[in-house]
This record gives C-alpha cells, structure tokens and sequence, in this order.
C-alpha cells in the first residue's frame, strides 16, 4: 500500500540526498515559490497555497477545507481524516460559497459598479432559493472564490446533517466511552438545534457486535463514516471492513465468518469520530476526562511510535498514537498499544535486594548498594568486569554504562532481539533502543558477540564482576553455574528472571512510562520520552543511581537532571550533534546512524 | 394528430423481425458501421476533422440530449474525455433501466439488441474506445444471454474483434449483469459496481467519469436509447436528425406509458412533436383514461420527476411569430414532450415514462408507494439521503395507516428540503422531488388526511401519541 510504501522507504535516495547536501558547500537552491490563491473566507481575504499534500503526501488542488482552516475555521466534518482518502460522505462539511459571476459569451469577469468582480453565491439551479452547498472536504479552491463557513445557510445545512445523523442515533453518551471525545456530541452542542421533530420510529441495529478480537462494534451509534473501511483497506492493507444491507440500514460488517484481526485494528478506535467501535481493552474502564496524557514512545520494537499515554493515579490505562510523520504518521500496531499492562504487575522488582543482604538477612538499601558497588568497581582489576546492557535501555544509561566500562575496562554485549516486521510500522528489531547502544558507544557493531568471550572469562576466573542491565544472561548462553561462580553479580531489571534470583546486588529499575530518556528509533530518529506514572517500591530509574555510580567510580561529574546529562552525552559522542535536551522536541530529530 | 416516428423501434414488434443478426443484416444492419469505417473525416474552413472527430462532431450538431435521464447533449459530454492522459478510455452503456415506469430499453435489448451493438461499436470508434461494457440491469437474466448471444454474433462476424470489418480498428464489448439495485444506474454507483464493488456513487470533484472513470480511466457512460441514435445520426447525417422533433430538443424519444390509461405501452415519438394530452388520449397512444375516470396527476419522466396535477397551468417561452421567445400560458395536456418544455414547467422529462393517475388513484398513498422505493434503494452512503429517505417513508407509512398528522405535510417537506442538493448523487433530488412536488401539488390532502387521523384519535381513549406508531415500511 502507499502508506507502507511510505513508512518503509527511508530510501537510499534520499539518505544519499542528505549526504549530498552535507558534500556540497554552495547555498543550497531556493526552493520554488508557492503559488498562492486569493479567496475570501467569510468576507476576510486570505491567500492560501494553491497545492496542498494529500494524505499519501501527492501535491493536488487545496481544498476548501484546509482554506478555511488556514483562515482561522474549523469546518466541522466526520469522514475526512487528513490521513485517508477523501470519502465526501457525511456531508458535515458542507458550506455556502460563492464564485466569480462569468460572461459566458466573452468568459470575461462581470464586474459589479466599483470594479470589483462580482460574487454569485452558488445556487440550485431548480431552486435559486436554496444554497448549493459544496463539501468543504473534497472541493478545491479556486481563484476568486468566497467560503462562507458561517452564514446562515452554512448553519442551516450542518444543522440539517447533524439532525439526520441523530434521528435514530441511540443518544447513549451516560455509557458510551467516546462520550467526551465524540465529535457527534461536541457538534451537537455547537452547531445542532435543541430539538429534533424526529416523531417516527428509530431504526434498531446489532449492538455490542464482537467484530474482532480487539475491537466491539455498536451498529446504532454508527455514522457510517468509512474511516474505518478506509484505514484497513488502504493503511492496513487489510481490505476486512465492509457495508451490508442499504440505505438506512446500512451497518459496518466484515466478512461472513471472518473477524476484523489485523495488528493494527485499534487505530480504527481512534479515529471513530463516535462510539461505534471501541476497544475491549478499554471499554468501560475509565472516562477519558480523567485521564492524564504523557508523550511517551512505544518501545516494543525498533519503530518508535510515538504516542500518548493515558494515566490516572499512577495506573496506565491506555495507549494512544501521537503523530509524527517521520516515524508514525497517526497509526500505531495492536500489540505495541496493548503492551502496558505488565508495567503495573504485581511482582515487579520494587526494592533493593540481592544474596548481599538476604545472605545477612539484611533488607537492601540504595545507599547501601550503591556504595557497595562502587567500591567494587573502583577496586577491580582492569578487565575483570564484564557489562552485559540492553538495547532496552535509554541513550543516557547505555552512556553511564559506557563510562563505567571504560573505567574498568570491562568487555561489553547486549542482547540483539529480532522478529518478524510487516513492512509497515512493524519491525524486525524489536530492540527499541539499537542505534542508541550503537552511538553511545556501548556495542560497537553485533550484539551478542562478546557473550562467549564473557562465559569464558567467567569459567577461567578472569572475570570476577559481571554488571547485567535488563537482560536474562542465563538465556544468552552464561548458565547459573558459572553465575555462581562470579564473585559480583550486580543486576538491574523490572521483573524477576532466573539472573536476577542470583544476584548480588539487585537494583529495581523504571519502565520507559516511569522516567525520562531519549532512544534511537532503527532509521535513526533520536527521540524523547516523558514520564507518565510513578515507578513502583524504591525503583528508580536507571540513569539517576548509574550516574551516582559513575561519579563515585570515574569521578566524572555526575549530572543530577536529565536535560544536563543528555546535554553531556551529547557532547561527549559526536553522533548526538551537540544537541541540546530541549532541542529534541515532541516528534525528535534525525541523527546520522 | 401526431403519430408515431419510428427510428429506433423501425423494426421492433414487425411481423416476422427476429433479434438475430442474419435479420439485422437483412434490414440494413451494420452497413452503417461499415460505413462510418471507411469514412475520410473533413475539412471545414481551417479545421481538419479526422474520420472520428468528424463523427464526434456530427453527434454535437445533431442535438442529441442523453435518453438516460439528465438529458444532458451527448456530444458534449464526449468532448470532455480526456484524451491526453494516455490511458485507455472506456465506453459502458448504461442498460440498467431501474426508474419506476420506464421500460423503454427493455425493448431494444430483447428485440433488437444489434442496433445497440452496432450503435456502441460506432461510438467506440468515434471516441478511440477498445474495451466497451454494457451494464445491464440483474433482473433482465433473459436480457443478458439475448445480448451475449448477439455478441457472439457480431463477433463472427468481425464487426468485433481485432479487426473489426478488416480495419485496424480493435474493440470487444462484455455484459455485465448489475446487482440488482437502482442506484447501480447512476453512472459512478455503475462504474463502481463493474469495478466489483458496492455502487456508491462518486464525488465529483474529482471522480468526474470523463477522466476518472472505470478504473480510474477515463470512461463515457451512455444510455441505450442514446447509444441507438448515434447509430442513426451515422447513417443520416446530423442535419437530418437535428430535423425531427424541435431545435433543441431533436430527434425521437421513446415513451413509457403507464398507469390508469387505455394503452399503456411504449411509443416512439419525434421529441416536442406531441403534448402530454396527446400522448394520454390520443387514440394512436395512451387512447385516453379508463371510462368513468377523470384524470388526477401525471409523472412525466420516471418516478423522481416532480409531478404535476389536472388542470396545471404554466407559463413557458415559445418561438413567436418572430421568432423570438415569448411566454404562453400553456395547459398541463397542451405541454409538448420535450426536455425544455417540462423543465419550464418545473419537473422533468426523465427517462421518458410517463405515468397517469386518475381520481381512483390515492395521492397519499401513491407517495407513500413512491417514497418506500426510495427508502428501499438508497444506497445510504451519505448522510441526507439515508437518513432522510427512510425518514420520509416512515412519515408516510404513518399518513397511510392512521397515524397521520395535520403538520406531516410541512413536516415532510423540511425533510426533503433539506435532502435535495446536499447529497453526493442525484438520488438526493430523486427521493426528494416527488415528495416536495406532492406537497406543493396536493398538500391540502396530505393536510385533511392528517387532521383526519388527529380527529379520530381525539375521541380515542389516551389520545394521539406519535411515538407509539405501528412497524413501518421495510423495518
Ligand atoms: C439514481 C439514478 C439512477 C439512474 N438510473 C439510470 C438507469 O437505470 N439507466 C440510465 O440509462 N441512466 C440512469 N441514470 C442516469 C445516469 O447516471 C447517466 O446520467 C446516464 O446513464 C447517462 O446516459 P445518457 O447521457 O445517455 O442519458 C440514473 C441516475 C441516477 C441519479
Ligand atoms: S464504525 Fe466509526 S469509523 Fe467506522 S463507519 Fe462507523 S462511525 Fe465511521
Ligand atoms: S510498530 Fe513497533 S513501535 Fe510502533 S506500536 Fe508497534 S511495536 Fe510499538
Ligand atoms: S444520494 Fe443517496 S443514493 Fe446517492 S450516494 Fe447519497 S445515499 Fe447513495
Ligand atoms: S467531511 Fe464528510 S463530506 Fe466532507
């Protein structure tokens, strides 16, 4: 499809665009002028570009739409969807408009007495008393010409719509879960009339439809928008959504037998302007006004979407896309949206432990730990530490860690995680954080190769202290045995695995929604990320008791924000450009990989 | 007394004239083609024609206005075709003959279908088209093998093929049987369909089918009554055609006659050349109303044409002695069948079916009956129509069953008002005029048949309680 197309060709034409651009000195070429248009909106002139991108970003006539928007006017509308095509269907968008009255004989202008060209207001032409509207979404603009977005024959034609997309709705906002997101309401109270003469019978549709695994179909709150035909079909590429019946039964269907199951059926529930379809997962849990949103990033593998996380007394309820179009556009996969939940798990690692202080039946302490730790690291022999980290992990702590390896001279690995992508959002590296591991340093090249050279050193006693941030080694090929045999086992991670049972220092750290960081997405985006929630117990994230670590040990100074350490970070390795924190920005910025 | 102009229907109904091509041939048939085939185009003035463009030509000058229903010039709709964009462009004629009262085209496929085939090939050659469709309507199953068959013929014949008569000239033309739906008539809800998809109609902009129609090329959707008559402008040359009927509104139509009237039928006449009284009474035509019967109203132009009620005066411009216009006050019967004349008139001449009701008929029901087909073929892809075609029916379902109210009638008519212009085919208007035509026409009875139903409700123990209505139409 032209979205996948889209997502996956960070082509080597254009990386080889950039370099040249960097190659070449000379200023670079102005780019063309935008050809501009003159139109009136409500009587205030506006000039506008005369093209517009598409929702497959092609150049095509700007509509009247995105005119008035630029002009300061939200045209109401449910089917259009800046990022599908144009359906024109619900008709909301309608408005009032007038055209430059022409000679038909001469095609000259008509001009009114003071010279100015005169404006017919567009008429039907059976009926020269009734508007005829245009469809603000699809209609092109066109030199001359006037919207009115809110005279009164606007008003009358939108109130008309929303009264027909009301008659046999259910009106169920007190149980609906798009109550306080649906355009439906929030048109109603803007632009409906108080009350409708509807004095007929309402249509009655399936409710609560089970439509796919992830996703619950009301038929009856249903305008029959086809956004969510169209993203399947032409986003998806999974052409599973469909109309039956006619007129004004018409329902949402998908095939006889077969269930709407894509990874990517939740963004449907986003851009269902009403509560027709909604997510199992969410259905019911909280209302949406109560929600606190954080910009986060996915980390489920190395795309990066970026989105919004929606939390409420330190408890994640759902995921949300954001849009960045050089990562995500507006979409996200099912399995990335829906993998928050182990955040909350009840056996997350929450206090300071390890064999250290239940050998002593001791409780563990952070000022306990760290000094311990610190004193061993400070103590060891050169080359007797090995640092096995995580491409899970954030740029700032893989930079920490990096520090402290060159510091002891510790040979370094992380675990390289690949599956399968889908050639859209998906991607084989589900490893979020691989470039990052890469620039700051931390792994040079492959992932994974220096484990061997690590159990060796373990068996033949070079290696005394190994440091493993959120990985299982006992899976990577270092068994318990050998575990055992190490005179250091310190250990960071978020949940309990077989590495961290034996561990001598177990150090509970933060999930991405529990702190700050940036990460490198596999196309080489540098992005940031905000915290959400609270980490649980006495975790802490990662970077803060690493950077206390690493001043202890290297005397380096620490850097007690995240903004001075990133900034520091960015000084130290070339790739991150000097870039500063604030720099980074909601949607991030491209580094050389 | 008019009578009769058979041009397209010459042959149809003639004692011994059978569908098969040998017949055809006997009569005439596809020497026109042949014809036009060697034809060597023309120079007039400054302007060199090519063979085709010639042709093209010759179908702008003859007048010829689309049968299918808009009436729209034929030749002008040709001369929008992209034909720079360098992809094939495509022919498909539009056999799908679904407004309520016409079935005009019926006739040509079943009787007569090479005149069809013979007409396509012709506009196919004219517009450089190779791969033409006919879209015929689901429920003539007999219809689609007639013309199959016929198509076999022709291609015997080579009058399709690579090589059609032995010229380079390439072309094959497929059936397609629609699915069974009126709105698979509209020409982008068709397109739609043949592309094997649901027939929701287009938005235009920019899927305009001159350039961006079937499979998103560009594509001429042609009636088959219209497609007949190119094949007789070839053969006749456009002055000759532009000679029959009226300027403007030139050659014959073929006329759908139904209703309460002595001979219903089909009746090919030269356009403008007879009145609607005519055509009812007329004993060469409708032969006049059953006895005992007075004539009530008439829908002149398939089921979505505004009708118009007994005794109707208009005000329509007439060529004067001068020549020029000037405005007669014309009785409802004294209005010629034209196109012009009946959109001076407020309504239209639509596909050319004409249906008359006499006092037996009930106005009221006859909407209702009117409205529940709408209702029922809405495709229900935009907002006004879906909702607002079965919202009229239910209201009329309600009239018809005693739950009528007196402000139904100004209650039906904001519906339709607010239906008409605002959709994305011309259904919207389709569903919308002959409520608001009834309304303005006969609202006074819509109005008693309400304060009727009120009446009788008032000396109902509870009273009128409009909530509590009875199932409605198709729900
Ligand atoms: C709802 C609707 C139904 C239509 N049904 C038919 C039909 O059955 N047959 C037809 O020829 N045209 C039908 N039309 C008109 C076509 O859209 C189109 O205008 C016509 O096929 C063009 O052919 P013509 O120019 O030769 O008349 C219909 C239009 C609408 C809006
Ligand atoms: S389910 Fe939602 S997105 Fe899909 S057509 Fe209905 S209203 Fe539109
Ligand atoms: S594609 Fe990758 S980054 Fe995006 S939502 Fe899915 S798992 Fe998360
Ligand atoms: S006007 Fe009616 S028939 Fe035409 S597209 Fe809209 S809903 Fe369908
Ligand atoms: S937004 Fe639906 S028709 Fe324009």
């Amino acid at each position: 499809m032209a979205a996948k197309k889209k997502a996956n060709k960070k082509t080597a034409a254009e990386k080889k665009a950039a370099e040249k651009a960097v190659a070449v000195t000379e200023a670079p070429a102005e780019p063309p002028p935008v050809e501009m248009v003159k139109i009136k909106v409500d009587g205030k002139e506006v000039e506008v570009p005369k093209m517009t991108k598409d929702w497959e970003g092609n150049p095509r006539p700007t509509t009247m739409l995105e005119a008035c928007e630029i002009a300061g006017h939200d045209v109401p509308h449910y089917c259009y969807h800046k990022k599908l095509p144009v359906a024109g269907n619900c008709r909301m968008c309608l408005v009032e408009f007038g055209m430059p009255a022409m000679d038909r004989a001469t095609r000259q202008p008509i001009l009114n007495e003071d010279g100015t060209p005169r404006i017919d207001k567009m008429r039907l032409p059976y009926d020269p008393s009734l508007p005829r509207g245009a469809i603000a979404c699809a209609t092109p603009i066109a030199p001359g010409m006037e919207i009115y977005p809110s005279s009164d024959w606007t008003k009358q034609m939108r109130e008309g719509i929303l009264e027909s997309l009301l008659i046999n709705h259910p009106l169920d906002c007190p149980i609906c879960d798009q109550a306080g997101e649906c355009k439906l309401q929030e048109y109603s109270v803007e632009h409906g009339q108080a009350e409708s003469q509807f004095a007929e019978v309402k249509v009655h549709k399936p409710k609560n439809v089970d439509l796919g695994p992830r996703i619950n179909f009301d038929a009856e709150r249903c305008v029959l928008c086809t956004r969510c035909i169209r993203f399947t079909k032409e986003i998806a590429d999974d052409d599973a959504l469909g109309i039956v019946n006619r007129g004004s039964y018409n329902t949402i269907s998908t095939f006889p037998g077969k269930k709407f199951d894509n990874n990517y059926t939740l963004n449907t529930v986003d851009i269902c302007p009403v509560g027709a379809l909604t997510s199992k997962d969410f259905r019911f849990q909280m209302r949406v006004w109560f929600l606190k949103e954080t910009k986060s990033i996915c980390t489920d593998c190395g795309t990066g979407c970026n989105i919004l996380v929606g939390s409420r007394e330190e408890k994640i309820y759902r995921f949300e896309p954001r849009e960045n179009d050089a990562v995500n556009s507006s979409w996200m996969c099912d399995s990335g949206r829906l993998n928050y939940k182990w955040v909350g798990r009840e056996d997350r690692l929450a206090q300071v432990s390890g064999t250290r202080f239940t050998d002593r039946n001791q409780l563990g302490s952070w000022k306990v730990a760290i000094h311990e730790i610190s004193e061993i690291l400070r103590d060891a022999e050169q080359g007797s530490v090995a640092i096995v980290g995580s491409a899970k992990s954030t740029n700032e702590e893989l930079y920490l860690l990096s520090q402290l390896a060159a510091k002891t001279g510790a040979i370094t690995d992380a675990v390289q995680r690949l599956g399968s992508g889908d050639g859209f959002l998906s991607c084989e590296d589900k490893n979020p954080n691989s470039n990052g591991c890469r620039l700051t340093g931390f792994c040079f090249t492959e992932f994974g190769i220096n484990t061997s050279k690590i159990e060796e050193g373990i068996k033949n006693g070079a290696i005394k202290t190994l440091i493993v941030f959120r990985e299982d080694v006992t899976k990577q090929g270092i068994p318990v045995k050998l575990l055992k045999k190490l005179d250091h086992l310190i250990v960071s991670d978020l949940l309990p695995t077989k590495t961290t049972e034996h561990a001598t220092y177990l150090l509970p750290g933060a999930a991405v929604m529990e702190k700050r960081g940036t990460m490198v997405n596999f196309k080489g985006r540098l992005q940031k990320f905000m915290k959400a929630v609270e980490a649980p117990g006495d975790a802490r994230p990662e970077w803060e008791f690493l950077h206390e670590l690493v001043f202890n040990v290297t005397g380096n100074n620490g850097y007690s924000t995240i903004e001075g350490l990133f900034n520091q970070m960015a000084t130290d390795s070339k790739a991150f450009k000097e870039l500063k924190w604030a720099e980074i920005g909601d949607t991030g910025v491209e580094v050389d990989i | 007394m008019p009578k009769e102009h058979r041009l397209i229907l010459k042959h149809i109904d003639a004692e011994g004239y059978t569908r098969d091509i040998k017949c055809y041939m006997k009569n005439g048939g596809y020497k026109t083609l042949e014809k036009v085939l060697k034809s060597r185009g023309k120079k007039e003035g400054d302007k060199k024609y090519s063979p085709q463009e010639w042709l093209r030509q010759e179908v702008l000058a003859s007048g010829l206005r689309g049968r299918g229903g808009a009436g729209f010039s034929c030749g002008l709709k040709w001369s929008f075709v992209d034909r720079r964009s360098g992809k094939p462009i495509y022919l498909i004629c539009n056999a799908d003959e679904s407004e309520p009262g016409t079935f005009k085209d019926k006739q040509i496929i079943y009787k007569d279908p090479h005149q069809l085939i013979e007409g396509m090939i012709i506009s196919c050659w004219a517009n450089d088209v190779n791969l033409a469709y006919i879209y015929i309507r689901g429920e003539f199953v007999e219809g689609a093998q007639i013309l199959e068959e016929a198509l076999v013929e022709a291609r015997k014949k080579n009058f399709l093929g690579n090589k059609v008569c032995g010229t380079d000239f390439k072309l094959d033309i497929h059936v397609h049987r629609g699915a069974g739906a009126y709105i698979c008539g509209e020409e982008t809800g068709l397109i739609e369909s043949l592309e094997g998809k649901r027939a929701y109609p287009r938005i235009k902009p920019p899927y305009f089918p001159a350039v961006l129609g079937l499979y998103m090329c560009p594509t001429i959707v042609n009636n088959v009554e219209t497609l007949c008559n190119v094949k007789h402008i070839a053969k006749m040359g456009s002055a000759k055609f532009a000679a029959l009927g009226t300027p403007r509104n030139t050659g014959t139509r073929i006329v759908s006659l139904s209703g309460q009237i002595k001979n219903p039928g089909y009746y090919e006449v030269e356009v403008g050349h007879a009145t609607l009284g005519e055509l009812i009474f007329d004993k060469n035509f409708g032969g006049g109303l059953l006895d005992g019967h007075e004539l009530q109203a008439i829908i002149p132009g398939g089921s979505s044409s505004k009708v118009l009620r007994a005794g109707e005066k208009f005000k329509v411009k007439k060529p004067g002695p001068d020549g020029k216009p000037v405005e007669t006050e014309v009785d409802l019967l004294d209005l010629p069948y034209d196109f012009d004349s009946l959109m001076a008139a407020g309504t239209m001449s639509g596909s050319g079916a004409i249906i008359v009701m006499d006092d037996s008929t009930d106005i009221v029901e006859a909407l209702a009956n009117v409205a529940e087909f709408y209702a029922h073929e809405s495709c229900g892809q935009c907002t006004p129509c879906r909702e607002g075609s079965l919202w009229m029916s239910k209201a009329l379902h309600r009239l018809t069953h005693g739950e009528g109210r007196k402000e139904d009638r100004a209650y039906l008519q904001r519906i339709a008002t607010n239906i008409q212009g605002r959709t994305i085919c011309a259904f919207g208007e389709a569903c919308a005029w002959p409520v608001l035509s009834f309304m303005d026409k006969f609202g006074d009875e819509f109005e008693a048949r309400g304060e009727a139903h009120e009446k009788a409700k008032e000396t109902e123990v509870g009273g009128f309680v409009p909530h509590k209505v009875a199932a409605s139409p198709d729900s």
